[in-house]
């Protein structure tokens, strides 16, 4: 059997010790009737059958696919070092990081990520990650919601549906609604940079409301958009930041992040790691500030949350490093780049129009033909694309594809 | 000592070798500052090298961390999921339908090992199951028209998750009292009534010990109109040996990091697959992953569910960490399985039986996959505390057990060896551990004062609360143009 190093003369050996004749004498506590049940049986493979599975496989992709589809997850450059280093099996294979003397470098590499986000959201405190952008969204009302006594929050422009629905879903078993109007009731005013459909608008209307009416203004900001941009004066930042050094791997593992105004500290969410002093004086890390925990304070946790996405935070801050400013400013650059070229591109041909505005990797493509069997982007409605652009898509994918379409549009 | 990243930034220095920026517009101030490190790919390399080296991982040794399941993670299982990395979730599904076959596959088999009728592979942890769950309990409740039922009643042993998931599903949580190890019955006979939603519990418990009356507890609760709620963190002692399904769970998530060997990740992610019995299958989060056997066959997402709880992962979870679970499923058959978990009963009872001799056993019965001990006697005669062992620990190469939980039990470690450890190394450990209550008895001083070989001592977690200090740039009292 794989991966159990017990030989029969080790079991034997070991129950001796224990003192009884067989494994099942140690199940004496589990009733009869549900021993008998036992599991329902399948087989099992070689390493090698299973691998092999892998190319016969059928109705796969052979490789990454010129499909342009993005929409909350994208296709980024990850330079080697980011696989091969937080490939180490000290990292993957630590639990977290509870006993901070054997835990150093996770710890470490948690708390230049907290710093590295705040740098990049210009606020002063960042969490060491949650799920996604979705669920780091809906902490962010929960801390709104904590924090003003209001129960209501309002999107000012388009969210993600995906984003929408974990919202609502994670909400509303606690009264906490979304809202068309900002009112006194209103806790949180949510602001998308960029909006669902890739268009980048300001921020300071939405920040105007939420004052006026002493809400938070919660900023969902691509972290990327941030490198080049003045990040926004929101109370609190966050959004999903896989397109830092993490694959899409089909949405999940994902990376949500989530940074706020020193004050929020208490309502926080998830694991944070915080520096201090050993025995000796020497400079340590350790998770900290952890009474907010459900550990600690159970039903009156801050909440329910027991893990963060270390690994891929891990991606995230060596990716960093690695670009550094001009490296993510570059790959920034060139996304806006090839979006503006793709749209001057796609929409200039016949029947096909795109949308006003200046937009970020993601942008809508209307279309003379019907679209939803083309599995080129997301098909928002029958003859409406949204699609997506990074770094990675040169000019010729781009002039391939406008090809295709205007051969497309000429046949419908 | 290593230094952090940005102390190793010199102007000017850059590891990457992209193409100049090109000019653009954003429409949009663009930032000026942004203290990023500048470094050479070497600093990159050293770095993250050199800080892997002041962590411990299951490849570093044993790392018997009580309720955690800390077995081997399998190599193939990291090459097997890489090659869908690729993939966007918002590509149609007939370009992915051999990566939703894997996944559909994998699903079959946690109903096939779990007893459900089906599980939905959403939720991205243990805790984001229970709150998925819970709410999948309340749709079952609400879609009756019985909206009185607002409690949900947790054993005072239960992980912290289980509470505080209650709270955000927008139940009260009742806490429930132990006995002899188990359910206490009378205090559970005292709270149910027609408000109570249902109760959550782990089996075996956080003591590590198989609930003896759970039909009877299931009998009760479901008597009482209640549904129960499975907490599969120990679920690693239950393969082969008892379903879930079969103890009278109605719903239950599984710690594939836990049970099926995928990586903890220095916390995360993992993955929280919850399953359902038939009858609480229409509220599953949305979508499911479903197969049309028309025309040859074909897996897709389905939205039509109009009794869902709707939707809790932005796509359908942790895919990635899905995949190695499945690698692992494939492997060992459920033949493996079911041996897995009964060595790891066995390697857990050998331990137990090793320490016994030295260590107080609060609850000496034969346990399953995991056991608690009690250091109290230590604590009165030497004041050596759980927290000095587990220090002590380190000093011996290995990770320590958990400790101070379950609350229930006074200066407690939790071991939870795993199937995957081989006898040699139970048996160093439990010498180490000998060798430590000898230590204790003859130089507490130099317990109490352990670790002595890492690389660093015990930090002050007071001081870190105090004077929080969370960000490089604010300790530094450079705060960017930007910061408020």
């Amino acid at each position: 059997m794989a991966y159990l190093p017990h030989t029969e003369s080790d079991i034997q050996e070991m129950l001796r010790v224990i003192g009884v004749q067989s494994i099942a004498d140690l199940l004496g506590d589990v009733p009869a009737s549900l021993r008998a049940e036992g599991l329902e049986e399948f087989g099992s493979v070689s390493e090698m059958e299973l691998m092999a599975e892998l190319d016969s496989s059928p109705g796969g992709q052979k490789d990454a696919p010129d499909t342009f589809c993005g929409a909350g997850r994208y296709d980024h450059f990850i330079p080697a070092v980011v696989p091969l280093l937080a490939g180490r099996s000290e990292f993957y294979t630590a639990y977290t990081p509870y006993q901070p003397e054997i835990s150093q470098g996770t710890l470490t590499a948690i708390y230049e990520f907290q710093s590295m986000l705040c740098e990049l959201t210009g606020l002063a405190i960042a969490n060491a990650s949650l799920y996604d952008g979705a669920t780091a969204l809906a902490e962010a009302v929960n801390m709104a919601v904590s924090t003003t006594g209001r129960r209501e929050y309002v999107v000012v422009n388009l969210l993600s549906p995906n984003y929408r629905a974990v919202l609502a879903t994670s909400l509303a078993p606690r009264q906490i609604t979304e809202q068309k109007e900002i009112t006194a009731q209103t806790a949180a005013v949510i602001f998308n940079l960029p909006d669902f459909h890739g268009l980048l608008s300001d921020w300071q209307p939405a920040l105007n409301q939420a004052k006026a009416s002493g809400a938070l203004l919660i900023v969902c900001a691509d972290p990327l958009l941030l490198s080049v941009l003045e990040p926004p004066r929101a109370d609190i930042i966050v959004g999903e930041a896989q397109p830092l050094g993490n694959p899409q791997n089909f949405g999940g593992p994902a990376l949500g992040y989530l940074a706020a105004r020193q004050d929020f500290l208490r309502q926080m969410p998830g694991r944070i790691v915080g520096r201090t002093v050993d025995s000796k004086g020497r400079r340590s890390f350790v998770l900290t500030m952890q009474t907010r925990e459900q550990h600690i304070r159970r039903e009156k946790a801050t909440s329910n949350i027991c893990s963060n996405q270390a690994l891929c935070a891990l991606r995230a801050v060596i990716h960093m490093s690695y670009l550094g400013r001009s490296g993510l400013q570059t790959v920034a650059k060139l996304c806006k780049a090839h979006t503006d070229y793709a749209k001057q591109k796609l929409g200039g041909l016949p029947g096909f129009a795109v949308e006003q505005g200046e937009h970020f990797r993601d942008f809508v493509l209307h279309c003379p033909l019907s679209v939803k069997k083309l599995n080129i982007g997301l098909a928002l409605t029958d003859k409406c694309l949204l699609l997506s652009v990074t770094e990675k898509n040169t000019r010729q994918q781009i002039d391939l594809l406008a090809e295709k379409l205007r051969g497309l549009g000429e046949a419908a | 000592m290593e230094r952090l990243i940005f102390e190793y930034s010199r102007a000017g220095r850059r590891a990457h070798t992209l193409p100049d920026a090109p000019s653009v517009d954003f429409g949009w101030p663009e930032r000026q500052a942004l203290r990023l490190p500048e470094v050479s790919e070497i600093d990159v390399v050293r770095h993250y090298t050199r800080l892997s080296r002041q962590n411990y991982g299951v490849d570093n040794g044993f790392y018997p961390l009580g309720s955690c399941t800390m077995k081997y993670n399998p190599k193939v299982n990291e090459k097997f999921a890489e090659k869908f990395a690729g993939r966007n979730p918002q590509e149609a599904d007939s370009a992915n339908q051999d990566l939703l076959s894997k996944l559909y596959a994998t699903e079959r088999m946690l109903c096939q090992v779990f007893g459900y009728a089906r599980f939905t592979l959403q939720p991205a942890a243990g805790a984001h199951g229970e709150f998925t769950g819970l709410l999948i309990i309340r749709a079952y409740h609400r879609d009756r028209g019985d909206a009185r039922r607002t409690k949900i009643l947790v054993p005072d042993a239960a992980h912290g998750t289980n509470p505080a998931s209650c709270t955000l599903a927008g139940f009260q949580q009742v806490s429930i009292k132990s006995l002899q190890g188990g359910v206490d019955i009378a205090d559970l006979k005292k709270h149910l009534d027609d408000t109570v939603a249902g109760l959550m519990l782990t089996n075996p418990n956080t003591l590590g010990l198989f609930e003896k009356n759970i039909l009877q507890i299931a009998d009760l609760v479901h008597t009482a109109g209640g549904l129960l709620y499975y907490d599969g963190a120990n679920a690693n002692a239950t393969m082969g040996i008892a379903k879930p399904a079969a103890m009278g769970f109605d719903v239950c998530h599984i710690n594939l990091h836990k049970t099926f060997s995928t990586p903890h990740g220095g916390g995360g992610p993992g993955a929280g697959p919850v399953g359902v019995s038939a009858a609480l299958v229409p509220y599953l989060p949305c979508p499911v992953l479903d197969f049309a056997p028309e025309d040859g066959g074909h897996y897709y997402f389905n939205y039509a569910l109009p009794k869902s709880i709707g939707q809790v992962h932005s796509f359908y979870g942790n895919v990635g960490v899905l995949l190695k679970a499945y690698a692992y499923l494939r492997i060992q058959g459920s033949a493996g399985l079911k041996k897995a978990s009964a060595l790891a009963v066995l390697n857990a009872n050998y331990l137990k039986a090793r320490l016994q001799k030295v260590y107080d056993i609060p609850y000496p019965r034969y346990c399953q996959h995991e056991f608690v001990i009690s250091v109290q006697n230590f604590k009165k005669q030497y004041g050596v505390t759980a927290a000095d062992i587990a220090k002590r620990l380190m000093d011996y190469g290995y990770h320590p057990p958990t400790v101070y939980f379950p609350l229930i039990v006074p200066e407690c470690l939790m071991l939870e060896p795993t199937e995957t450890e081989a006898k040699e190394e139970l048996d160093a450990f439990c010498d180490a551990l000998l060798q430590i209550a000898e230590e204790v008895r003859t130089n507490p001083a130099l317990v109490k004062s352990a670790p002595h070989s890492t690389i660093i001592g015990r930090p002050d977690e007071v001081r870190a609360v105090k004077e929080p200090d969370l960000n490089y740039f604010n300790s530094l009292g450079v705060f960017s143009a930007y910061t408020r």
